[in-house]
């Protein structure tokens, strides 16, 4: 299983909302550059815990950030 | 030198705004959005809390719907191009600037049909003016929130209980009331507003905004500039999600740094109590021209109808002589002449020649208030 979520978001301004939201709401979340495997964009993505999956989904959802893709993520894949 | 020009832009900013820029220049200073570094990271954190200061001073639903520009013209260019087609129905009032009427005058001669309702030569409108241009091809009311020139507020909100129940969009622009008076986009039914970040609100000059509401299909906005958005970078085509769809090129993250923190500032201090002192000023100004004999004031009478700017006449002085004369001789920095606005002048009945516009702001004091009326006594004689 992997230890990592990330969330993809279709433009880096909803990655660093997310990321603020998760702040606010004390969600440890890191914003990192995408991993190319995911996707070429040259944004930002937002990386939690997965315990910490369905808190997260909640919040973003409630903040109205789009989220474009959730993936699963190893460490040796960041 | 005492700075009456504050609706022109406002000066000087408030404490701490200068700072937040050269703090911004000096420990972040990236691009946002345009790497995943911690820098244009951080970066892209000062965009989001600009946009979320900003939401919450206007009470938006979400902060993800607050577009950044240059300034309120961007803003309404991009509402009225995006919005507007060939065969659509306008209606806006005869006060507006050139920032609203000359994107609608060049969208007129491509086939839209714009009607300009006739205000009352104080500046007033009846709403139910408005209601009555409603047709069938109607698709948006543009309204400015008070003029630039006399400062008379529009009845946004009677408008927007009118466009509301009619499903039509009403887009306010807010040059001269953001920062100056309670908005709420909820309350008073706003679809898209403009705003501008550099005189009521206290930022620099190049920050700006226009916020869309939720009652808007975005994606019925045709971008008017198209651009990298460091977005949807696979494809040569615009992103068609906000902010992105409006955001093309580099913002003026430097600016909105400055922005935030003059937000943050006015809402400390609260825009009741902002709106209290403005009009305190203007009333004390106001009064004080009236004694003097020669000096006519435009727009109402009424101080709740007004917000800052007061356009006044001196009948043995044109506009532009008067204004030299008080910068020259007493140090008193004022705008004259038609304030990019010859529809409201024609309106208030001072076209071709215009005015002369004193706009007190914030940390104008008493002191220049009554150094300001002894001066223009002096000017015009009665000293």
């Amino acid at each position: 299983m992997c230890e990592s979520i990330v969330f993809l978001f279709f433009s880096s301004s909803h990655a660093i909302r997310g990321g603020n939201l998760l702040q606010q709401a004390d969600i440890a979340g890191k914003l990192m550059p995408v991993p190319r495997h995911l996707s070429s964009d040259c944004g930002v993505c937002l990386r939690i815990t997965r315990d910490q999956q369905d808190k997260a989904l909640e919040i973003l959802t409630n903040g109205r950030v789009t989220i474009a893709a959730v993936h699963g993520l190893h460490e040796r894949q960041t | 030198m005492i700075y009456l020009d504050n609706a022109s832009t406002s000066w000087p900013k408030p404490p701490g705004v200068s700072e937040a820029m050269v703090d911004f220049l000096n420990q972040t200073g990236a691009n946002p959005g345009r790497g995943g570094h911690r820098l244009a990271i951080e970066a892209g954190r000062t965009v989001d809390t600009a946009r979320q200061v900003v939401a919450e001073l206007f009470n938006a639903a979400d902060p993800l719907r607050v577009t950044f520009g240059h300034n309120v013209t961007a803003a309404l260019n991009f509402a009225l191009h995006g919005l507007l087609k060939p065969g659509d129905h306008v209606i806006t009032s005869s006060i507006e600037h050139n920032s609203m009427m000359r994107p609608l005058r060049e969208l007129e001669s491509r086939g839209v049909r714009v009607t300009v309702v006739a205000c009352h030569v104080d500046g007033t409108l009846d709403p139910q003016k408005i209601e009555d241009e409603i047709r069938a091809e109607t698709a948006l009311v543009a309204l400015n929130h008070a003029s630039n020139v006399m400062g008379t507020i529009l009845p946004v909100a009677e408008v927007g209980e009118v466009t509301r129940r009619r499903g039509i969009p009403l887009l306010v622009d807010a040059a001269t009331t953001a920062g100056a008076m309670p908005i709420d986009v909820e309350e008073m039914k706003i679809d898209l507003l403009a705003f501008t970040g550099h005189k009521g609100l206290g930022g620099p000059t190049g920050t700006g905004g226009l916020i869309i509401g939720e009652q808007i299909n975005h994606e019925t906005i045709r971008p008017l500039i198209q651009g990298g958005t460091g977005s949807y970078s696979e494809q040569e085509r615009q992103p068609a999600w906000l902010p992105d769809a409006l955001e093309s090129g580099t913002l003026n993250v430097v600016g909105l740094a400055g922005l935030t923190a003059a937000v943050k500032w006015i809402r400390n201090e609260g825009l009741v109590a902002i709106r209290k002192k403005l009009l305190s000023n203007r009333t004390r100004l106001t009064e004080g021209l009236q004694a003097i004999r020669g000096i006519t004031i435009h727009g109402s009478r009424q101080p709740e109808m007004q917000t800052t700017p007061i356009a006044f006449s001196i009948s043995s002085l044109s506009p532009s002589e008067a204004g030299c004369k008080l910068d020259d001789q007493f140090g008193i920095l004022c705008r004259v002449g038609l304030h990019c606005s010859p529809a409201a002048h024609k309106t208030i009945q001072t076209f071709p020649v215009g005015t002369l516009r004193f706009a007190p702001g914030l940390f104008t004091s008493d002191d220049e208030i009554e150094t300001t009326l002894s001066a223009v006594r002096q000017l015009v004689g009665g000293e």
